[in-house]
C-alpha cells in the first residue's frame, strides 16, 4: 500500500533541496557559518527522507507521486523503484560528508563566491533526485538538463578565462547530445510506443525491430552524454576544473551516474532486456563500452595530472556500468547497479583526497607526490584504499561488483567482456600503483617541497577517512543493496 | 444587450479611439498612464474572449448589424483569440515594462504623440486579427504599418531612421502586393468577406487568375512576415528601434502577418483545392528551413545582442512556418504552440535588455560584461527567456519545440531530415544564448560602464517596475512549460478549425 505519506515523502526529497538553495542564498547574508549549517541540516534532512523509503520499497511497494500532466500522455510523475532507490540513497548519503568536506575544502582554500557554490550545489542534488525518482523518460529528461544547467556554476566557478572555456566544452558536450540525440530518441519512443513510462520487462518489444532498435539505443547512449560513453566523454576532463568537491560528488557521483543511471533504466525498463538480447543489433553497445574501457584506460596512464588522470579513470568506470548492464544477463545487471555504488565510494574518496592534498600543499601534479604519504598519512591511506578499489583488490568495494560482472559475463558466455574486465584490471594497476608506490617510498625532492605542510584541514580529513571507510565495508556488508537490486531483475528471469 | 456580445468591436475600438486622446495628455506621465490602462483593458477583453472561445463558441460580430457579406463582419474563433492573447499581452507587457526606458529614450514632449502611435499599433494589429474581411485587414495593416513605422524611428538612434525606410519600402511592397491579390480575388468572386470568397471560390478556380491572387497574397505576407529571404527590413528595425517598441513588435509583430497569411491560404483558398501543396511544401518549406538555419548561424556571429535576437526572430518566424508547411492538424498545433511561446521567450529576452540598456548605454555583447553582477535579476530573466528559446524542458519552449519534432517524425524518413535541421537550430541557439549568458556571469566588468548622460555611475540593479515586469514574463515562461493547457488547447482547436477548412 503506497499511502499518501510516501507520496508527501517523494515530495519533500524533491522540495527540500531546492527549497535549501533558497535558504542557503538568504543564510548567507547573515552569517556564512549559518549558510553551512543550513547545507548540513539539509543533506541529513534529504539523506533520513530517503533512507527512510527503504524499508517500504524492501517490503515490496512502489511509492509514486503524479505531479501534473504536460500534454496528453506525458506526465511529470516519480516512482520509487529499486535502482532509483540506490541511486537516490547513494547521492543524498554522500552529500553529508562531501558537505563537511566542502567546508573544510572551501574555506582552506579561500574560494571566492561560496553562496553560489552551495547554492547551487543543493540545486544539482534536487535535480538528482528527480532523475533517481523519474517515474517516465520525460520526467528523467526533464531533471536530467536541470541537472547539467545547475553544475554549469560549479564548473565555471573560478570564472577565469581558461575554466569558462572548460565549462563551456561541459555545458556543450552535455546540451548538444542531450537535444540533438536523446530528445529525438525520446520523441521516436513516444510515437512508437505510445507512452514514456518505465515499465519492467520495457515498451518497445514487438514494436521496433532490426536495426532500427540498434539506432534508437545508440540515440539513446550518446544522447545521454553524462554516461562519457567515447566519444562523447570530453566534457568529463573539462570539468576537472572545478573546485574538488564538485569533482567528487557530481564528477564521481551525481552527474556521472545520472549519466549511467538513465542508460541502465533505459535499458531495463524501455527497451526490456529479453527484448534486446533478442535483437542482434543492439550487441555493438557491449563493444563500444568495452572499447571505452580500454581506450580511457591507456589515457589515464598517460595523464600527469592527478584530477585528470581520475577524470579518465571515471570514464573507463561508467562504461564498466554500461557494459554489465549491456550484457543483458540479470547477474550482470546487479553488477552494473552495484558498481555504481562501489565505484562511488572509492571514486570520490580518491577525489577527497586529491583535494586534500591540493589545499594542504597547492599539489596537483602527480610527479610532485614524491614522499607525500609520510605528510599526510591519513590522506594517502584513504587514497590507497580506494585505488585499491577501483583495481578490485579484496577487500575493498570494487571487488563485490567485478564479482558480479564476471559471473554475468560468464553466464552469457561473452568473453569480450571478460577479457575486457581482465585487461582494464591490469591497466588499472599499472596506473595507481606507481602512485601509491612513489607517494610512501619516494623521497621528496627539495625544490618542489618548498612550502613545508602537513594534513589538510580537519574537516577534509576527516570526510576522506569516513569514505575510505565506506568503501571497505561495502565489501562485508552489501547484503540489502543487492537484496534490492535483484528485485529489478527478479520479474525478468 | 450585454457587453460580452460587443466585446469583439470593443477590442479594435478602444485603442483606436483612445489613441487622439492620449495625444491631448501633455502633463509628464499622464500619457503612459492612458496608454497601459487601455492595453490592460485591451488584454483583460483578449482574456475573456479566449475564456469564452475555449468554452466552445465562436464569436460573431456584424458591423452596424449588417448581414456578413455585405457588411463587415468580424468573427473571433481560436485562431484570433490566440493571437490577440498574444498581441494585447505582449503590448501590456512592454508599455508596463518599460516605463523608464520609454522615459530615457523618449523625450517628454513627444511622449503623447508617441504612445498615439503605440496605441494606433495595437489597434491596427488587433483589428487584422478580428476582422472577417480581406480589405478591412488591409485597412489595419496600413494602420500598425504607419504605426509602427513612427514608433521605430522614435528613439534616439538616429540609426533607426534608415531601417525604418528599409522597411517602409519593403513593407509597402507586402502591403501593395497583398492588396493587388485581394483585388485580383475580388474581381473574381466580387466579395470581400473570407468566408463568401471561400464560398465563392471553386465556382471560379479554374482562371488563371486566381494562382495569381495566392501568389500575390503569400508573397506580400511573407514579406510582411519576415520570411527568410525577405526578412531584410527587421534586423535593423528591432535592432534601432526603442526597446518597448522591439519588446512589442518582436512578439507579435510578424506573427499577425503569419495568421492572415495562414487564413488566406487555409481557408480561402483551399476551399478551392488550388495549389496548395505547391504553395506550402514547395514555396515555403524550403524557405522555412532555410531560414531556420542561416538566420540562426547569423544570430551566432552577431555581435549586438538585440541584432541577435533580431535574427533569432527571423529563424522562429522559419519554425512556425515549418509547421504550417507540413499541412497536419500536428503541424498546425505546434505552429500555433510556437507562436504563443515564442511570444513569451521574446518578450522576455527584449524585457531584460531594455533593463540592461538603463545601465548601459552600448549593446554590443562584449560590453556586458559582468552585469549579472549589478543586475542579477535582469540576468536571471535573460537566462530563462534564453533557456525557453533553446527548448530547454520545464520552459514553454520545450512544448512547441516537442510539438514540432513529433509533427515533423510523422513525415517519414524526408520529415527526419527535418527534425535534423530544427535540433541543428537548437543547437545554434544554445550557442549564441550562451555566448551573451557567459559574457553577462562569468566575465569581469568593463570599467568605462556609463549611462546615456555618459556619467560615471555605479551599475545597479533597473527601476523595480521594469524588473518586476521582466520577472513574471520570465515566470510566465516556466508557468506555460510546466502548465501548457490554455495555449495547447487554444493551438489545438486553432489547428483544428484551419485542416478543418482543409476537407
Amino acid at each position: 500500500m503506497s499511502g499518501t505519506n510516501e507520496t508527501m515523502v517523494i515530495a519533500w526529497i524533491l522540495a527540500v533541496p531546492f527549497t535549501a538553495a533558497f535558504l542557503i542564498i538568504l543564510a548567507a547574508r547573515i552569517h556564512e557559518n549559518l549558510r553551512e549549517a543550513v547545507t548540513l541540516v539539509t543533506a541529513v534532512t534529504l539523506a533520513v527522507l530517503v533512507w527512510g523509503l527503504i524499508p517500504d520499497l524492501l517490503a515490496g511497494e512502489r511509492p509514486h507521486l503524479f505531479a501534473f500532466g504536460l500534454m496528453d500522455g506525458l506526465d511529470i510523475k516519480f516512482t520509487v523503484e529499486p535502482l532509483g532507490m540506490m541511486f537516490a540513497a547513494l547521492a543524498s548519503g554522500l552529500w553529508i560528508i562531501n558537505s563537511i568536506y566542502s567546508i573544510g575544502y572551501m574555506r582552506g582554500n579561500k574560494e571566492k563566491n561560496q553562496t553560489r557554490f552551495y547554492a547551487c550545489f543543493a540545486l544539482a542534488l534536487s535535480a538528482t533526485m528527480g532523475i533517481a525518482f523519474a517515474g517516465n523518460l520525460l520526467t528523467l529528461f526533464l531533471f536530467y538538463e536541470i541537472l547539467t544547467l545547475s553544475t554549469y556554476p560549479l564548473v565555471a566557478h573560478k570564472g577565469d578565462a581558461k575554466t569558462v572555456a572548460s565549462a563551456r566544452i561541459y555545458l556543450g558536450v552535455l546540451l548538444t547530445t542531450s537535444i540533438g540525440l536523446f530528445l529525438p530518441a525520446m520523441i521516436w519512443t513516444y510515437q512508437t510506443a505510445g507512452t514514456l513510462d518505465f515499465t519492467a520487462g520495457g515498451i518497445l518489444a514487438g514494436k521496433l525491430d532490426g536495426p532500427a532498435v540498434g539506432l534508437l539505443l545508440g540515440l539513446f547512449v550518446f544522447g545521454i552524454g553524462k554516461a562519457a560513453v567515447m566519444p562523447v566523454h570530453r566534457w568529463l576532463p573539462a570539468a576537472m576544473v572545478a573546485p574538488t568537491p564538485v569533482s567528487a560528488l557530481l564528477h564521481a557521483v551525481a552527474v556521472v551516474k545520472a549519466g549511467v543511471f538513465s542508460i541502465t533504466k533505459i535499458i531495463v525498463y524501455i527497451f526490456g532486456i529479453d527484448f534486446l538480447f533478442e535483437t542482434p543489433e543492439s550487441g555493438w553497445l557491449l563493444y563500444a563500452a568495452a572499447f571505452t574501457i580500454i581506450t580511457a584506460s591507456f589515457v589515464a596512464l598517460r595523464q600527469t595530472n592527478i584530477k585528470r588522470l581520475l577524470a579518465y579513470s571515471t570514464i573507463a568506470q561508467l562504461s564498466y556500468v554500461i557494459m554489465a548492464a549491456a550484457i543483458l544477463k540479470p547477474l550482470a545487471e546487479i553488477g552494473a547497479a552495484i558498481h555504481m555504488v562501489a565505484h562511488a565510494f572509492g571514486k570520490i574518496t580518491l577525489f577527497f583526497a586529491a583535494g586534500a592534498i591540493y589545499v594542504a600543499s597547492k599539489k596537483t601534479e602527480i610527479n610532485q607526490l614524491y614522499g607525500i604519504g609520510r605528510r599526510m598519512p591519513w590522506t594517502m591511506t584513504a587514497f590507497t584504499i580506494g585505488a585499491l578499489s577501483m583495481i578490485g583488490v579484496p577487500p575493498t568495494a570494487g571487488f563485490v561488483s567485478k564479482w558480479f560482472i564476471l559471473g554475468g559475463a560468464f553466464e552469457a558466455g561473452n568473453y569480450v567482456a571478460i577479457a575486457t574486465i581482465i585487461i582494464s584490471t591490469v591497466l588499472n594497476a599499472a596506473y595507481f600503483l606507481p602512485i601509491i608506490f612513489m607517494a610512501w617510498f619516494g623521497t621528496e625532492s627539495k625544490q618542489l617541497s618548498a612550502n613545508d605542510h602537513g594534513e589538510a584541514p580537519l574537516l577534509a580529513v576527516a570526510a576522506l577517512t569516513i569514505t575510505a571507510f565506506l568503501t571497505i565495508a561495502f565489501f562485508a556488508f552489501n547484503g540489502p543493496l543487492i537484496e534490492l537490486e535483484r528485485q529489478v531483475v527478479t520479474g525478468l528471469e | 444587450m450585454d457587453i460580452e456580445s460587443h466585446l469583439p468591436i470593443l477590442q479594435v475600438i478602444i485603442p483606436l479611439l483612445f489613441s487622439p486622446l492620449v495625444v491631448l495628455l501633455q502633463p509628464r506621465g499622464l500619457a503612459w498612464v492612458a496608454t497601459t490602462a487601455v492595453c490592460i483593458l485591451s488584454f483583460a477583453i483578449a482574456i475573456n474572449m479566449a475564456i469564452l472561445v475555449l468554452g466552445g463558441q465562436t464569436l460573431e460580430y456584424e458591423l452596424g448589424g449588417w448581414q456578413p457579406p455585405f457588411g463587415i463582419a468580424l468573427r473571433i474563433d481560436a485562431i484570433s483569440s490566440l493571437l490577440l492573447l498574444i498581441v494585447t499581452g505582449a503590448a501590456t507587457a512592454a508599455v508596463l515594462g518599460c516605463r523608464e526606458s520609454l522615459n530615457q529614450q523618449i523625450e517628454s514632449h513627444r511622449q503623447p504623440l508617441f504612445f498615439a502611435a503605440w496605441l494606433l499599433l495595437l489597434a491596427g494589429l488587433v483589428g487584422m486579427v478580428v476582422t472577417a474581411d480581406a480589405f478591412n485587414i488591409f485597412v489595419f495593416m496600413e494602420i500598425s504599418s504607419l504605426a509602427g513605422y513612427i514608433l521605430i524611428a522614435g528613439g534616439p538612434d538616429r540609426r533607426a531612421l534608415l531601417a525604418v525606410f528599409k522597411y517602409l519600402i519593403m513593407g509597402t511592397i507586402g502591403a501593395t502586393f497583398y492588396l493587388i491579390g485581394v483585388g485580383l480575388v475580388y474581381m473574381m468572386t466580387g466579395t470581400l468577406n473570407l468566408d463568401d470568397m471561400a464560398r465563392l471560390l471553386p465556382g471560379v478556380a479554374d482562371q488563371t487568375t486566381i494562382p495569381f491572387a495566392a501568389a500575390f497574397i503569400t508573397v506580400g505576407l511573407a514579406l510582411k512576415a519576415a520570411m527568410f529571404p525577405l526578412h531584410v527590413w527587421l534586423p535593423n528595425a528591432y535592432t534601432h528601434a526603442p526597446h518597448a517598441v522591439t519588446v512589442f513588435m518582436a512578439a507579435c509583430g510578424t506573427k499577425v502577418a503569419v495568421y492572415v497569411l495562414l487564413r488566406f491560404d487555409f481557408v480561402v483558398f483551399q476551399s478551392a483545392d488550388l495549389y496548395h501543396g505547391l504553395q506550402f511544401s514547395l514555396f515555403l518549406m524550403p524557405f522555412a528551413l532555410l531560414g531556420i538555419v542561416v538566420a540562426s548561424a547569423v544570430a551566432m556571429f552577431e555581435g549586438q545582442i538585440k541584432r541577435m535576437l533580431a535574427f533569432s526572430s527571423v529563424a522562429q518566424v522559419g519554425y512556425i512556418l515549418l509547421g504550417a508547411s507540413l499541412l497536419t492538424q500536428d503541424g498546425l498545433t505546434a505552429s500555433f504552440a510556437h507562436m504563443f511561446n515564442h511570444a513569451l521567450a521574446k518578450s522576455t529576452l527584449f524585457l531584460s535588455i531594455a533593463c540592461l540598456g538603463m545601465r548601459f548605454m552600448d549593446l554590443r555583447i562584449d560590453q556586458l560584461s559582468g552585469a549579472a553582477k549589478s543586475m542579477p535579476f535582469t540576468a536571471a530573466a535573460f537566462l530563462i527567456g534564453g533557456l525557453s528559446l533553446i527548448g530547454v524542458p520545464g520552459t514553454a519552449g520545450f512544448i512547441s519545440k516537442w510539438l514540432l519534432i513529433e509533427a515533423l517524425m510523422e513525415q517519414g524518413e524526408q520529415g527526419l531530415l527535418m527534425v535534423g535541421i530544427v535540433l541543428l537550430s537548437s543547437l545554434m541557439a544554445v550557442v549564441y544564448i550562451w555566448r551573451t549568458v557567459e559574457v553577462l556571469y562569468f566575465r569581469t566588468p568593463v570599467q568605462q560602464d556609463t549611462t546615456q548622460q555618459g556619467s560615471e555611475v555605479v551599475l545597479s540593479e533597473a527601476p523595480a517596475l521594469m524588473v518586476g515586469v521582466t520577472l513574471l514574463m520570465a515566470a510566465l515562461n516556466i508557468v506555460f512549460g510546466v502548465m501548457p493547457d490554455v495555449p495547447l488547447s487554444l493551438a489545438e482547436a486553432a489547428a483544428e478549425i484551419l485542416s478543418g477548412a482543409r476537407q
